[in-house]
């Protein structure tokens, strides 16, 4: 199912954003802070309500969808790793059948296969790493096997060799169909990860598209008023900025 | 059911007995005599209802510290148990002791009243931040009222009542009062039931229960209507008794997997069991008139906190 934002507008945070997001890919959404990245992201999901515009998911609005129906299709992973109290991980990510209402293990047990901590699901949850809580919280959206993953920020905090094992994990999730939309600070991550880029400046779209096009060297020196210049070969670029 | 919950039940089968046992004169139904009538009009009563008193506040203290994903949060902290406590003041202060339904009506009055004025701050946004700093505010405000209507005390037989009354006790209870409580009680710790699985999502944060289908507005809305129901009920037989709901959860805590579900059905039997024993307790202590119950149970609460926050700050630190 499509996920589609239509002139999408919050006072002072986004101003008319319309874009149509395909499933089975990886889009990441870039800009400075205070772009309207991560409001633009609560919004898909459904958290957070525009002054005007609407999302459609699969053509009908969300707020038609109703919040259960709603949390079955948009898994959301928020930048804050808030884990309130000591809870074992495996209960942890049996949350994610909450908006299905069952208790089935295999959705439960293949995320922590996923994800490779299938080891840790006895473990408490504050006895975790940076790169463990990282996985957990991301099994934790997986297990409701929705049809789309957006997550905010989902490598901050993470060290190299986690942030690339992470990538991986959610391109796999995209190949096996859910539409992944990723906030992402990291500039080349989202060139070499990315299927398409929507860069974001003030509240609006400042290029939206493939990632070598909305990426490009001018688009970072315009938004980001940073002089930049990608180097390497497609896939694997790196950013020299300043 | 779980460990925790056959654990404390069991406790609680256990202590029930003992507890109608104990007392000023210790009863030994086979030689005792009318050991049948005291036992049956006085010390049963007595201890029913303080294990009702006790599962409200103990369940609704371990489903507030769930609600706001704070160890140290205490179902007072809503401003319903203030609340309750000014209507009953209320009664005692227009002379309505002596009618035994008045003044506990009065007080689930208040805890009505004070339910209503936080569902009209924050009820409309079901945030949380702005709940706890209403039900601060209902709390102090309702705490004003009370010093108010003691320093403005009609007599001073009527302001030795009020302050009497404020120290919660179990003294001279019967029937009509577990009546009166259990009903109310048990529904409360029902629809705080209901919020289970809900708490159970805040644990990864507002935004995180939301996307999982959690209706917030809804859970807030369970969480008032269940904690004014069991504190409501609470203060309006038993009068103000605190830290059942603030202790009880962190001794029950670590019998249980933490998640803050697990948590209510054990709370509600060790808060049974803590003021079950907690009143025992006050009647066995050779003092010239017996101690009060709220003052019991915060002598026992506040070693028992300061000695939680030494422990939370080293873990922090």
């Amino acid at each position: 199912m499509t996920l589609t934002a239509v002139d999408l507008s919050l006072t002072g945070r986004l101003a008319g954003v319309s874009l149509a997001l395909e499933p089975g890919t990886v889009t990441a959404i870039c800009g400075p802070n205070g772009a309207g990245k991560s409001t633009l992201l609560e919004m898909l999901a459904g958290l957070s309500q525009p002054d005007a515009g609407q999302v459609l998911l699969g053509g009908v609005p969300l707020d038609e969808l109703g919040p259960r129906r709603r949390a079955q299709q948009l898994g959301y992973l928020p930048q804050a790793h808030e884990i309130a109290w000591d809870v074992p991980v495996r209960s942890l990510v049996e949350l994610g059948r909450l908006p299905h209402g069952d208790r089935r293990v295999e959705p439960v047990a293949a995320a922590l296969a996923a994800l490779d901590i299938a080891h840790l699901a006895g473990r408490r949850a504050q006895s975790l790493s940076g790169g463990e809580t990282a996985r957990v919280l991301l099994a934790r959206v997986l297990a409701g096997e929705p049809g789309w993953i957006l997550a905010d920020e989902p490598l901050a905090a993470l060290d190299i060799a986690h942030q690339l094992a992470l990538l991986r994990h959610l391109r796999r999730a995209a190949q096996g169909g859910a539409g992944v939309v990723l906030v992402l600070h990291d500039l080349a991550h989202a060139m070499n990860h990315a299927d398409r880029i929507v860069v974001l400046d003030r509240g609006g779209i400042a290029a939206d598209g493939a990632c070598e096009d909305a990426l490009d060297q001018r688009v970072i020196e315009r938004v980001w008023k940073v002089p930049a210049r990608w180097i390497g070969e497609a896939g694997h670029r790196a950013l020299v900025a300043g | 059911m779980t460990r925790a919950t056959l654990l404390f039940a069991a406790l609680l089968a256990l202590a029930l007995p003992l507890s109608l046992m104990a007392g000023r004169v210790w009863i030994d139904p086979a030689t005792t005599p009318n050991a049948a009538l005291i036992l049956g009009e006085l010390r049963l009563p007595r201890a029913l209802l303080a294990a009702i008193v006790g599962a409200g506040l103990g369940g609704s203290g371990a489903a507030m510290q769930g609600y706001l994903r704070n160890p140290l949060a205490d179902p007072g902290l809503f401003g319903i148990a203030p609340g309750a406590a000014l209507g009953a003041v209320a009664a005692l202060w227009f002379g309505y002791a002596a009618s035994p339904w008045l003044l506990p009506l009065f007080a689930l009055l208040g805890a009505g009243g004070a339910m209503a004025l936080l569902a009209a701050i924050a009820g409309h946004t079901g945030g949380i931040a702005l709940f706890t700093l209403a039900g601060l505010m209902v709390a102090s405000l309702a705490g004003a009222l009370t010093a108010l209507a003691i320093s403005m005390a009609p007599n001073a037989f009527a302001m030795s009542e009020i302050v009497m009354w404020l120290n919660g006790a179990l003294t001279d209870r019967g029937w009509r009062e577990v009546w009166l409580a259990a009903p109310l009680v048990a529904l409360g710790l029902a629809v705080l039931w209901r919020a289970a699985r809900g708490l159970d999502a805040l644990t990864l944060g507002e935004a995180v229960a939301r996307s999982l289908g959690v209706d917030t507005h809804r859970l807030l809305w369970l969480m008032i209507v269940g904690v004014a129901l069991t504190v409501g009920a609470s203060v309006a037989v038993a009068g103000i008794i605190g830290f059942v709901g603030l202790i009880v959860p962190h001794i029950v805590r670590p019998f249980t997997d933490r998640r803050p579900s697990q948590l209510i059905v054990p709370s509600a039997l060790a808060g049974a069991l803590l003021v079950l024993v907690a009143d025992s307790v006050v009647r066995v202590l050779p003092l010239v008139t017996e101690l009060r119950l709220g003052i019991m149970l915060s002598l026992l609460g506040a070693p028992f906190f300061l000695w939680l926050l030494l422990r939370m700050r080293r873990g922090l630190a």
